[in-house]
This record gives structure tokens, C-alpha cells and sequence, in this order.
């Protein structure tokens, strides 16, 4: 996993709340069995229309937010379906942050097995920082994991907070499935104690 | 005394392998259901790092989301789903993992077939690559939705590290009346807390309305908990979870089967134990739902009307606005009053046996509307063959419904059953966000009965004043 330390980079404001995953991937791009090139159809439905042709309303094609890596959305981004595509796909385009006031729990939890960091601030942070999006040109932040924070060049400020062995992983690039095999003799310890159920076990045809 | 404790803290702590220091609990996962879409990229991982599958016998596969309802045979016409397929069947033969596959008796929906197999039971911990995972927890299971990097988690350690979640206890006073189901409770509460309302919290549903519900009931309740935002939602099991196992393919069996049992009826939880947050709901009050906007928690009344936006909170005047436009819908029009074009029964919220069997109630010697199309998805060939056995099928064929094979379909249209641009829909189905059942389609979620009454009347209508023949 690509570790996440800190980052600075130009920020693109979503100005809506409740994004599910359904809108930053639409279902018909999650048949690829690749975990890559899922960019081109992040938010598709709102990128382009039926026929193919750029909206050139949306944000993300503004000229102004061009090679943007942090996204400011309102609250309960990435509600609704478990695929970790939605993670895939922003990561993909370019990005390697959304900032909100609030985060479903699934997209949360696959942003961390991906570097990709979820920045919980207050709803009012959230505002000041979706207003000097679209105020000031090439507004960027800085967000500092090492130091639990995010900054900008005109004052603002905020610390935030982060599950203590999450952010290790994310600052090391830890793969956790090699963490969680370092308690093989528990697990086995587990397991002898608690066997599957006869009915499971048996031949498999 | 000893310590009281809810039904999810006696799973979880029944679970806990390890708690090093300075990070999150290790859980141990009882069943892991895969299927083609979100497992891909975790068997490659496994591949990549020369991993095999833990524990095969705890890990059952199905192909649910993008097969085609049409009859079993005709030729996948999409590649690209073909080949996703292709490469479950791949993985699974190749690890040694139990797949039902297309053809299989045995084929379902994920969260249906979980269930009527015995595979799930109370007191486990259960996890599969899709969010509506939630439904397992009507049996008193903890049972949750996972990406992809944890669907290859579990297959290479049979755990997962997970931060303890918070408890919400849903108390549910009283009983549903006639013609309010499951679904319009689960409506009701989502339109209570809304959509982020149970984030980070597991639900645990009780009261009298949750002991007189069905196993069906239930699982449709929990099936939903993930639209309120929640990592899990749980019913207590009692003597109607246990009648429901009792007997099926993979439950336990003999002496073990009372040595089960006792233990699930030591799960629920103990008088005086405490909940982080409590909410509670008259049932009395609720109706019949349906919902007006993109998500499951914009929701009214059958009775009622789309609301006004005058009055609303900034953001949520936004939202609603978005919503309104994308519905084509007019503040303040009676919900009665919308038409629509399609119907979808089924899905894995609303499409079992006693979900199929409330639907044919209505649709009984009646006909479908002739502007609209209506389709019936069971959501197992075990659904089917019992359905066809009880003849609902010629109910709903006689009354103008497609009578269709096993799948996800239209919920999320990744098969070829979709919404056209523009096409109302109302559908039993979880989700009505922008685009979920095809490009410009707009989705009004409803109880089957309430979809049912719809495909028939053309339009909305409060299915309590039904003439049932």
C-alpha cells in the first residue's frame, strides 16, 4: 500500500451531500476484474451525458480544478454499496483525500486498505473550505497525517482525528493482512477451540 | 452480579482472537459468502502473495449480481459479465471453495440463499463483499458488508481487525396494522433518523412489532439497516429464528442441534443492559411508505404528499431540490397521484417466499395496467420452485407480471433488466439513488404488496384499501 504522510494539493469542492457510491462509480463500470483504470468513470452519470459528451457544468471538468488530489464534499460521503471501486476510482483519477463532515463506515474502512485518507472535519470547516474552493484560484491545502491536520496558505487551520492504528498502516503503507497473520498461533488456538460446523466441512464438489 | 451485556457484545466477545496493544480487535469470521463482483481482485491478491483460502469449508460462493434473469441456458451476452462469471468459477475451483453455481438448484441471491440453506445461524459473525450483508442479523448474527481488500482479508486469515462499534437499540412499540409490512417499517425508521443516522452502530431491533414479525419480516428489516447507515442490525433470535433453522441443509443436526440451540437461546440480550443510543417507534403509527427522492431515508406516507421545500435548512433544501429534479416530481403533489411505467419485485430485501406470496395476494385476479411493465425476480431458484409449487406463478402470469429466474437484477440493474431514461419505477428493492436501476431511471422504494398494488392501479395507491378477490 502506498504510504499517505503529507500531502499538498489543489482542492475541488463537491457541493452535495449524502454521495453515494452508486453516483462516484456507476454500477455498469464494476464488472472489471481489474482493480485499475477505474478513473475514467468516476461519477460518470454526472461527468457526462447519455451520449457520451463531457458536462462541462461539473466541477471536476471546471479548468479550475484541474489535477485536483483532494476532494470537499458535504456530509455522509460514500454512502450505500460495499464496492471498494468507489475507492479505486478516486484514487485512480487522482486523488488522494476526501474531506466531509462525515463518511459512511464501509467507504471509510476501504480507504484505508488503499492509502487513500478520509478527513473528518466540522461542518463549518467543511464550509470554509468549499467556499475558498470556489473563491480563490488554485486554492490548496495541506493535509499532514503525521500531525493529525489540515492547513491553508490564508489562515485555516484544523486538527482532526484518526484511529491510532489505522493511521500507522496509512503512514507505513502496512499491508494488515501480513499484521493479522503475525497471530497465527492465536488464530489456530481460535480455531481448535471452535471448528466449522460438520455440515460445512466435508468434500467440496 | 455479572456484567450485563447486549446480544452484539456477547457475539463480539465470542469472537475476539486477539487485542494486541495499539490496534484493533481481531475478530474471527464464522461465514464469508463471495460473489463475482466484489471477489475478483481479492482472489489476484491472494494469488500475488501466494496465499491460499483459510478455511474452506467456513467460505460458500454464489453468482447473483449481473447474471441474466432470463431463462437458464440463454447465452450471457454481455463479455465483460461473462468473463467476471468465468473468473469466480476460475477462483473457486482453483482454491476449492463451494460455488452454486448459474445452474446449480441451489443459485441465489447471496443474503437469500445464506438463510434457506441453514448456512446462517444466530450467534455468528458473518461478512460477505456486499452491504445488504445486514440482513443475516435477523437471526441474531453479526453479520456486515466489506470491500474488497477485506473480502481478501478473510479469505487468507478467516478474520478481520474491526474497530468495536457502537450499539443503538430500535425499540418498536406495539403492532404493524394491516397492509404495513416490514419494508414500511424499515422506510419509517430510515425516514425517522435518516440516511447517516446509525453510522458507526449496530442496530439491534426490538419490541413487540420485531417478536411478531416473520423470518422474512426481520430479514427485510435488517436488510435495510445499512440505508440507515449502520454497520449491522440484529434481531434477538427466539423461538421462530430456531423453527426457521431447524432442519435445513447445513444447520446442525442431532446433538448438536440442541447444544446449538441452547446457546442462541442464552444470545439475546440481558434485562438492564445498556445501549448507546435508543430510539423508539409507535408501529401503530406507521403506514405504508413510499419514497419521493434519491435516497431511502426521502420518504412519505402513502397518504401523503411530496413535500414543500419552503421552511427547509439550507442543505437539506439543496438536496431535496437535487432530488425533486432528478424525480421530475413538483413539491406538494400527492404521492397518489404519481404514474409509473415499471414494476420490480424482488431483490434481496423483498423476495422471498413470503415477500412473493403478499404480492400474488394483491395481483390475484387482477391485470397490470397497460402502460406499465411489471417483473417478478424470485430471489432464489428455492424461492421459485416453492412459489411455483404453491402456483403464485400463474397468479402473477395471469395477471400480466414476467415471471423471471434468480438474481439481483434490477435492483442494481447490472444485468440486462434496467430502467430506460426517464422510466418510473415502483420496486421493493433498498436503494433509489440517482442511475441505481439504469441511467435517468427513477425509483419510488415500496413493500411488495404496495408494488404489487401499483403495477395494477398504474399509479400509487394505499394498498390498505385493496379489493382483494
Amino acid at each position: 500500500m502506498k504510504p499517505f504522510t503529507v500531502h499538498r494539493g489543489r482542492v475541488a469542492p463537491l457541493d452535495r451531500v449524502n454521495v453515494d457510491t452508486d453516483q462516484i462509480i456507476p454500477k455498469q463500470f464494476l464488472k472489471r476484474i481489474e482493480k485499475t483504470g477505474f478513473g475514467e468513470f468516476l461519477f460518470y452519470d454526472w461527468r457526462f451525458s447519455a451520449d457520451g459528451k463531457k458536462n462541462p457544468d461539473f466541477v471536476l471538468h471546471d479548468p479550475r480544478y484541474e489535477g485536483s488530489s483532494i476532494l470537499v464534499a458535504g456530509k455522509n460521503f460514500g454512502c450505500g454499496s460495499s464496492r471498494e471501486h468507489a475507492v479505486w476510482a478516486l484514487a485512480d483519477f487522482g486523488f488522494r483525500a476526501v474531506v466531509s463532515s462525515s463518511f459512511a463506515d464501509i467507504f471509510a474502512n476501504n480507504s484505508t486498505k488503499n492509502g487513500f485518507l478520509t478527513v473528518q472535519l466540522s461542518e463549518d470547516q467543511i464550509a470554509t473550505l468549499m467556499q475558498r474552493a470556489h473563491a480563490i484560484d488554485n486554492y490548496a491545502i495541506t493535509i499532514d497525517l503525521e500531525k493529525c491536520e489540515a492547513r491553508d496558505d490564508h489562515g485555516f487551520h484544523a486538527t482532526f482525528t484518526i484511529d491510532e492504528f489505522v493511521r500507522h498502516c496509512l503512514l507505513n503503507g502496512l499491508d494488515d493482512i501480513g499484521l493479522t497473520l503475525q497471530h497465527e498461533p492465536e488464530i489456530s488456538a481460535y480455531e481448535s477451540r471452535h471448528p466449522a460446523p460438520a455440515a460445512m466441512t466435508g468434500v467440496i464438489s | 452480579m455479572s456484567v450485563k451485556k447486549t446480544l452484539f457484545e456477547k457475539i463480539w466477545e465470542a469472537h475476539l482472537v486477539a487485542q494486541p496493544a495499539g490496534r484493533s480487535p481481531i475478530l474471527y469470521i464464522d461465514l464469508h459468502l463471495v460473489h463475482e463482483v466484489t471477489s475478483p481482485q481479492a482472489f489476484d491478491g491472494l494469488r500475488a502473495a501466494g496465499r491460499q483460502v483459510r478455511q474452506r469449508s467456513r467460505t460458500v460462493a454464489t453468482v447473483d449480481h449481473n447474471i441474466p434473469t432470463e431463462p437458464r441456458g440463454t447465452p450471457i451476452t454481455d463479455l465483460i459479465a461473462a468473463r467476471q462469471i468465468a473468473a469466480l468459477q476460475a477462483n473457486c475451483g482453483e482454491f476449492g471453495i463451494r460455488l452454486f453455481d448459474m445452474d446449480a438448484p441451489e443459485q441465489g441471491i447471496v443474503h437469500v440463499i445464506g438463510p434457506e440453506l441453514g448456512l446462517t445461524q444466530p450467534g455468528m459473525t458473518i461478512v460477505c463483499g456486499d452491504s445488504h450483508t445486514s440482513t443475516h442479523g435477523a437471526f441474531g448474527a453479526l453479520a456486515f458488508g466489506i470491500g474488497t481488500s477485506e473480502v481478501e482479508h478473510v479469505l487468507a486469515t478467516q478474520c478481520l481487525g474491526q474497530q468495536k462499534p457502537r450499539t443503538m437499540k430500535i425499540d418498536i412499540r406495539g403492532r404493524l396494522s394491516e397492509g404495513v409490512t416490514a419494508k414500511d417499517l424499515a422506510l419509517g425508521i430510515i425516514g425517522q433518523i435518516g440516511t447517516d443516522g446509525a453510522t458507526g452502530h449496530v442496530i439491534e431491533y426490538a419490541g413487540a412489532a420485531v417478536r411478531g414479525l416473520s423470518m422474512e419480516g426481520r430479514m427485510t428489516l435488517c436488510n435495510m439497516s445499512i440505508e440507515a447507515g449502520a454497520r449491522a442490525g440484529m434481531v434477538a433470535p427466539d423461538e421462530t429464528t430456531i423453527a426457521y433453522v431447524k432442519g435445513r441443509r447445513f444447520a446442525p443436526a442431532g446433538a448438536d442441534w440442541e447444544k446449538a440451540a441452547e446457546y442462541w437461546r442464552s444470545l439475546p440480550t440481558d434485562e438492564g443492559a445498556t445501549f448507546d443510543k435508543v430510539v423508539e417507534i409507535d408501529a401503530a403509527q406507521l403506514s405504508p411508505f413510499v419514497t419521493w427522492g434519491t435516497n431511502p431515508g426521502m420518504v412519505a406516507p402513502v397518504t401523503g404528499r411530496v413535500p414543500e421545500i419552503n421552511g427547509l435548512r439550507e442543505a437539506e433544501r439543496r438536496a431535496t431540490e437535487l432530488a425533486l429534479e432528478y424525480m421530475a416530481l413538483q413539491p406538494g403533489k400527492r404521492i397518489e397521484d404519481i404514474g409509473i411505467d415499471r414494476v420490480f419485485i424482488g431483490s434481496c430485501t423483498n423476495s422471498r417466499i413470503e415477500d412473493l406470496r403478499a404480492a400474488a395476494r394483491v395481483a390475484k385476479g387482477h391485470r397490470v395496467s397497460s402502460k406499465v411493465r411489471a417483473m417478478v425476480v424470485p430471489g432464489s431458484q428455492a424461492v421459485k420452485r416453492a412459489a411455483e409449487q404453491e402456483g403464485l406463478h400463474r397468479i402473477f402470469l395471469d395477471a400480466g407480471f414476467e415471471w423471471r429466474e434468480s438474481g439481483c437484477s434490477m435492483c442494481l440493474g447490472m444485468n440486462p433488466d434496467i430502467l430506460q431514461p426517464g422510466e418510473r419505477c415502483a420496486s421493493t428493492s433498498n436503494r433509489n439513488f440517482e442511475g441505481r436501476q439504469g441511467r435517468g431511471g427513477r425509483t419510488h422504494l415500496v413493500s411488495p404488496m404496495m408494488a404489487a398494488a401499483a403495477a395494477i392501479a398504474g399509479h400509487f395507491t394505499d394498498v390498505r384499501n385493496w379489493r382483494f378477490h
